[in-house]
């Protein structure tokens, strides 16, 4: 290499590797401020499993209970909503649930649930997360004059009905999301743990 | 520069370039001399913005960024803190004129083709202060941790869940710090409301001015004042900026803070559309307010979303509403600027389109219905039609010969 003239392709060549590892070094900084942002472990801890009475659910009606800070709805269904739900099946967008991870495999079934009378639901709309509300009753209501019972978003008018499952023409694409859950006798639900202990 | 080498400003100017930088954007900076009040809304921005910050900082020293105490301490900012409440509502009356000046001023550029070549940077760091401003808003709105903050979170991050391959699921989660919306939320909102965004949208403020310097302002006729200058190189059709036209600013100052007052003291909620009912109540994980609507500004944005009847697409649809506004400078292919020459075509569409997005903004607030959702579909096919049409129907309509100097002015 010559003294007073400058190598252009070796000074290139410098600068762009220091710039690259300059670069790669910016890129392993940022790890801890994104990961930062993750649930911390205290927030990790707090998805114990919730217990909850359903002797007291009369048949038609529903309970709200909390499990990890979200409402999950159970419902106690007649055999006359029971009857119904296999009517439904052709204005559902997915009647035979085919979208496995909204359910356990036990749920995986018209009822979506572990046993017929009780379904037991995430009440966050797959939608964009509001809360539907609870419309047991068949009788026409404003968002929907042929409404069979089940639930109706707020926020954006999604329908499911009494098993969770999406009705045709709602923005929401999924039916409504099963926990994992078992029972502890007859009277006891015990949301976020999936073995029978009875 | 200063020739006076021994006076303190001369001694001043050779280590910093104060006289020079005040010259080249207030005294010597040449403006047309044929601005309207549609000019005003730039200023008034920028009035919101020092409102914003000032009440914002005050605001700061009386709230609790936690789950467990913010409520409680806005309720106090209210209640007990000495001129709290109108330190607050200056705050949240603030936003509501914040945008209203800022869709004013967009207006102004859409009628007079300010984002049209030489002035595209402008206009995009300009829509980089609207985005940034929306994110703002968003999380100011989730900080007093009532019931409309709780579920207008909910739902907007619940936007990044459409992104398939379970990116969403992640995504979502790693926003709100958790496995739902809680007092992390709030609290990483908090920090990037006061400090992360204000000092992100000063900074572009600055180069959204620094640009619009640069190449100079346009005005109601879209005449290039630069083209025509006296013996002295001065615009013709142009006058210094300070003291004309921040003498001239102060009394649309006047008019609009006599508005904002009006406002601020006699309809502080604004009739439920700037501080909603539903958010006098504590933020509640387990039951979503009956009718969930965002506070007015977002309305527009929010009826695109609901107007389509799929989640993906219509989080694609509110998306696309946003972005496609970036790229207008490169939609308009008209050869003049102001719609004052322009075509009969692209008068109808600016007027539709103007009315198109008023209309969306109200149905945003409004609960969904058989007739409403019809309205929002229709408003959302003039609101895109409006900008993707753009290119063939700038070309094709006959255009008025544009004037060498500007008309009316002072």
């Amino acid at each position: 290499m010559s003294q007073d003239g400058v190598n252009k392709g070796r000074r290139t060549l410098l600068v762009g590797v220091t710039a690259g590892v300059g670069a790669v070094g910016a890129g392993f900084l940022a790890v801890p401020f994104v990961k930062s942002w993750l649930p911390s472990e205290k927030a990790k801890a707090a998805g114990a499993p919730a217990k909850v009475d359903i002797s007291k659910i009369e048949p038609g009606a529903m309970l709200t209970a909390e499990w990890r800070g979200k409402p999950v709805y159970i419902a106690r269904r007649t055999q006359e909503q029971l009857d119904n739900l296999p009517k439904l099946n052709d204005s559902l967008k997915d009647p035979e649930n085919s979208v496995k991870e909204q359910q356990p495999a036990y749920a995986d079934n018209i009822y979506r649930s572990r046993k017929p009378e009780f379904v037991v639901l995430l009440g966050v709309c797959t939608h964009l997360g509001c809360a539907p509300k609870y419309f047991a009753e068949v009788k026409p209501e404003t968002f929907d004059a042929n409404w069979q019972g089940g639930w109706f978003c707020p926020c954006h008018g999604s329908r499911f009905d009494l098993s969770g499952r999406v009705f045709n023409g709602s923005p929401a694409a999924t039916n409504l999301v099963v926990p994992p859950y078992s029972f502890e006798g007859d009277n006891v639900l015990v949301i976020g743990v999936d073995e029978e202990n009875a | 520069m200063s020739k006076q080498k021994n006076t303190l400003m001369g001694w001043i100017d050779d280590r910093l370039p104060v006289t020079q930088t005040y010259e080249k954007h207030m005294s010597k900076y040449y403006a047309p001399k044929n601005f309207n009040f549609w000019y005003f809304f730039g200023v008034l921005s920028m009035m919101m913005l020092a409102n914003q910050i000032l009440t914002g900082v005050w605001l700061t020293m009386n709230f609790v960024p936690s789950a467990e105490g913010a409520f409680a301490s806005v309720e106090y900012i209210m209640r007990d803190v000495e001129w709290g409440w109108l330190i607050r509502y200056l705050h949240s009356t603030g936003a509501t004129f914040f945008f209203i000046a800022v869709y004013l001023h967009m207006m102004r550029a859409i009628l007079y083709g300010s984002y049209q070549k030489p002035r595209e940077l402008i206009w995009i760091f300009g829509m980089l202060i609207y985005l940034a401003l929306m994110a703002e808003a968003f999380m100011g709105y989730v900080l007093p941790w009532g019931q409309m903050s709780y579920w207008g979170a909910q739902v907007i991050i619940s936007l990044f869940s459409v992104i398939p391959f379970g990116i969403g699921d992640a995504l979502t989660e790693w926003i709100r710090g958790d496995f739902l919306i809680s007092g992390a939320t709030l609290n990483r909102f908090f920090a990037l409301h006061v400090i992360a965004l204000p000092l992100v949208i000063v900074m572009l403020v600055v180069l959204h001015l620094l640009a619009l310097h640069e190449v100079g302002s346009n005005n109601p006729d879209g005449v290039d004042i630069k083209k025509l200058k006296d013996e002295n190189g001065k615009p013709l059709d142009g006058i210094p900026f300070h003291p004309y036209y921040t003498v001239h600013d102060l009394v649309g100052i006047v008019v609009f803070l006599m508005i904002f007052c009006t406002v601020l003291f006699f309809f502080p909620e604004g009739n439920g559309f700037m501080l909603e009912y539903a958010n006098f109540e504590p933020a509640n994980g387990l039951k979503t307010p009956e009718h969930i609507a965002p506070v007015w500004y977002f309305g527009a944005f929010y009826a695109i979303l609901r107007a389509v009847p799929d989640k993906l697409w219509g989080v694609i649809a509110m998306a696309a509403a946003i972005a496609v506004l970036f790229v207008l400078p490169w939609l308009d292919r008209s050869p003049v600027k102001s719609w004052r020459y322009k075509g009969w075509m692209s008068k109808v569409f600016i007027i539709v389109f103007a009315a198109a997005f008023v209309e969306l903004t109200w149905l945003g607030t409004q609960p969904a219905n058989d007739l409403n959702t019809f309205l929002a579909r229709l408003c959302s096919v003039i609101y895109f039609g409006f900008f993707l049409l753009m290119p063939f129907y700038t070309r094709m309509e006959k255009t008025k010969p544009v004037p060498e100097r500007v008309t009316g002015g002072h």
